[in-house]
């Protein structure tokens, strides 16, 4: 779950990183009661998951109730323009109205996970303000970098290092290790994946701010804090997810591309290559879809529907190896799901082997479904199907 | 030899009382795994469906059965404790099945149990054909011979495997390691593993987007397997970044983690990458014939 910059710095207060003075803001009247009652030029960053939100003009500042008001509306008519990973953009329900700093550097330092030696590492760079793929590709040697044992957890001498070997402004010395150490303190007491201040701010007053915040939490750790639940209820969805969670599917387990070869398989790996197959049979994927394990006529039923009614999909191919899951329950699934559904009815291409696939397959040809060989052959025949329907 | 696992290996199971836990166990046995015991908090003393001991704590269990291995079924907020449960009370190899343990608790438990071989979390187990299996492969599709097979993945892994016995390419071990970002045990390890069992003449690596576990393989196949014959495969060739399909550790970040790096990384170590899994059995037999000539 990535969380909203208001959110992230709300996890920043908690932890002791300084940030600007802000106030959250759910409507335009708000910002305007808000500045009216603070005088001064004030910063209005939109909140959403996106990037980008300078360019696309949804960061302003502002002075005064006319002037917040007029503004916010602005900011908040239109959403954010839609880019590879957000084809449908996304929408701005709130504002983040902050204190306007003066900046004299802008650095760049995170905790996230690292897969090589499954520590926390702790970065550092003197380029803020900046992607930080950006920064890798350009200036990879400028990345200080730290892999923090868990065991022992972080010491000061770690920022000290970092603050030295990325060569940051010597105004941020003194401040860093203290900062670092409330962003280890975040990162373990809420089991984050990631975070990120980008940018860290030097002030002309010398002071070191926090003026954004990306956190990323692990989603299997959110039992451990119940808290934000209601955080998770104001995070734009994406609809993806939207549509695994009520066909009962896990978050992960349903993605759409687009083409007309809907597909269904059990287990993360096999439905990814059974969207390989489908390519590579010359055919354009529709989805990606981990019906996972027990696949019974409901759980069958909803990811037809599922693909049927959210995919341009022209044909559905399923393919099921049974090691735990039964070929025969899977049959009989298949065949009370197409029964059943009231949704519109596209060919079927199935593969069922392993575990009772004899049985399987008698349950399907009983009810007028041949079944295919092999994953390849289910491949180039949904293929085939999909470019003559 | 095979390698982690064999006849010999005693095994109790953390979670034995559980729906998971007892199911599996029944077909471990039947599997001819010697499983020893196992272990669920509360119910101590009394005997498990298929009649074995049941403990309340690892210690115990260990202290009765001289049990080295470990398989875990306990729900993901408790396998974190588990693991270190088993780890201190002596398990020199653990098997995690749980799906969804939070990252930063496998982070911990692998850091802190040297000497541990953890397999997992969100793995299928792994299989010697023949001896024994732990975890929730389905034992028929196996046979036993000289390829040993690593894989991130479940039921990827059974096609492939599939395709191998009917090919008759049987296998010495195949090991599922899991589709997560952190895992106790990487391809590197069990390759490492592989390299030094005299029943493993050929391997296949079954790969995935995400995370740089396949790069690293193919730099230790390029330093120490040169000669082996092995044959790769990467799934998820068409995965969109930014976004984890199935696996939470299938994830195309940025530059990071594509199919395209993973299938470079391993031709540039001689390794022939599949480009659908029903190709494995043919090139590894190409490989396997040309290795010997």
């Amino acid at each position: 779950m990535n969380l909203m910059e208001y959110q992230g710095k709300e996890l920043f207060r908690r932890s002791g990183i300084p940030i600007p003075r802000s106030q959250h803001c759910t409507t335009p009247e708000a910002v305007g009661d808000f500045l009216a009652e603070n005088p001064g030029e004030w910063v209005l960053k939109a909140q959403v998951l996106m990037g980008g939100r300078g360019k696309a003009g949804k960061i302003k500042f502002a002075a005064g109730r006319e002037q917040g008001i007029a503004l916010a509306r602005e900011i908040m008519a239109t959403p954010m323009p839609p880019n590879r990973q957000n084809p449908n953009g996304e929408a701005i329900n709130s504002l983040l109205v902050e204190e306007k700093l003066s900046i004299a550097k802008e650095a760049y330092c995170a905790i996230t996970v690292d897969r090589t030696t499954k520590r926390p590492v702790a970065m550092v760079s003197k380029y803020g303000g900046m992607e930080i793929e950006e920064v890798a590709h350009e200036h990879p040697e400028s990345i200080a970098k730290f892999f923090i044992d868990t065991a022992i957890g972080y010491s000061p001498f770690i920022g000290r290092e970092l603050a030295f070997g990325s060569d940051l402004d010597p105004g941020y010395r003194k401040q860093l290790p203290a900062i670092l150490a409330s962003l280890y303190k975040l990162f373990f007491e809420y089991g984050a994946k990631l975070v990120e201040i980008n940018p860290l701010a030097l002030t002309t007053d010398g002071r070191v701010i926090a003026s954004d915040a990306k956190v990323e939490l692990d989603d299997d750790a959110l039992f451990k804090h119940k808290e934000f639940a209601e955080w998770h209820a104001v995070l734009p969805l994406d609809e993806d997810e939207q549509l695994a969670t009520e066909a009962g599917l896990g978050i992960r387990n349903f993605r759409r591309f687009g083409g007309t070869v809907g597909t269904m398989a059990n287990g993360a790996g096999l439905a990814m290559a059974t969207m390989d197959a489908v390519k590579f049979a010359g055919g354009e994927i529709a989805n990606f879809l981990d019906v996972g394990g027990g696949a019974n006529a409901e759980r069958v039923r909803k990811c037809y529907e599922l693909v049927v009614n959210h995919t341009p999909a022209k044909v559905f191919f399923i393919n099921i190896f049974g090691g735990i899951t039964r070929g025969d329950e899977v049959a009989k699934g298949i065949v009370e799901a197409l029964r059943t559904t009231t949704s519109r009815k596209v060919p079927l291409v199935i593969r069922l082997t392993g575990t009772n696939e004899e049985q399987g397959r008698k349950i399907l040809a009983e009810a007028g479904m041949t079944p295919v060989e092999t994953m390849d052959e289910g491949a180039a025949q949904a293929v085939r199907i999909a470019a003559g329907a | 030899m095979s390698i982690y696992l064999d006849k010999n290996s005693k095994v109790i199971v953390q979670g034995i009382t559980g729906g998971e836990g007892s199911y599996h166990t029944g077909r471990m046995l039947a599997y001819g795994t010697q499983i020893v015991g196992g272990v669920t908090p509360g119910k101590g003393g009394q005997k498990s469906e298929h009649g074995l001991p049941v403990f309340n704590t690892v210690r115990e269990a260990v202290e009765a059965t001289g049990a080295t291995h470990t398989c875990i079924f306990v729900p993901p907020p408790f396998a974190g404790d588990a693991l270190f449960e088993a780890y201190e009370a002596g398990i020199s190899f653990a098997v995690c099945i749980t799906e969804g343990v939070p990252v930063h608790d496998v982070m911990r438990v692998v850091g802190a149990t040297p000497g541990m071989q953890i397999i997992g979390p969100n793995c299928p187990g792994l299989i010697s054909p023949g001896k024994a299996s732990v975890g929730i492969m389905p034992g028929h599709i196996f046979k036993q011979g000289n390829v040993g097979l690593i894989s991130r993945s479940g039921t990827l892994t059974y096609e492939v495997v599939d395709g191998l016995t009917r090919a008759g390419l049987g296998q010495s071990t195949c090991v599922g390691i899991g589709g997560d970002p952190i895992i106790g045990t990487t391809f590197v390890d069990c390759l490492r593993a592989f390299a030094n069992d005299e029943e493993t003449k050929a391997i296949v690596v079954c790969g995935e987007i995400g995370g740089s576990d396949e790069e690293d393989a193919a730099a230790f196949i390029a330093e120490h397997l040169r000669g082996t014959p092995i044959i790769a495969f990467i799934g998820g060739r068409n995965a969109p970044p930014g976004k984890s399909l199935g696996h939470a550790g299938a994830i195309i970040s940025g530059n990071f983690g594509t199919p395209e790096s993973k299938i470079a990384a391993f031709k540039q170590a001689g390794v022939p990458v599949a480009e659908r899994p029903s190709e494995i059995p043919a090139l590894l037999k190409k490989s396997m014939s040309s290795g010997n000539s």
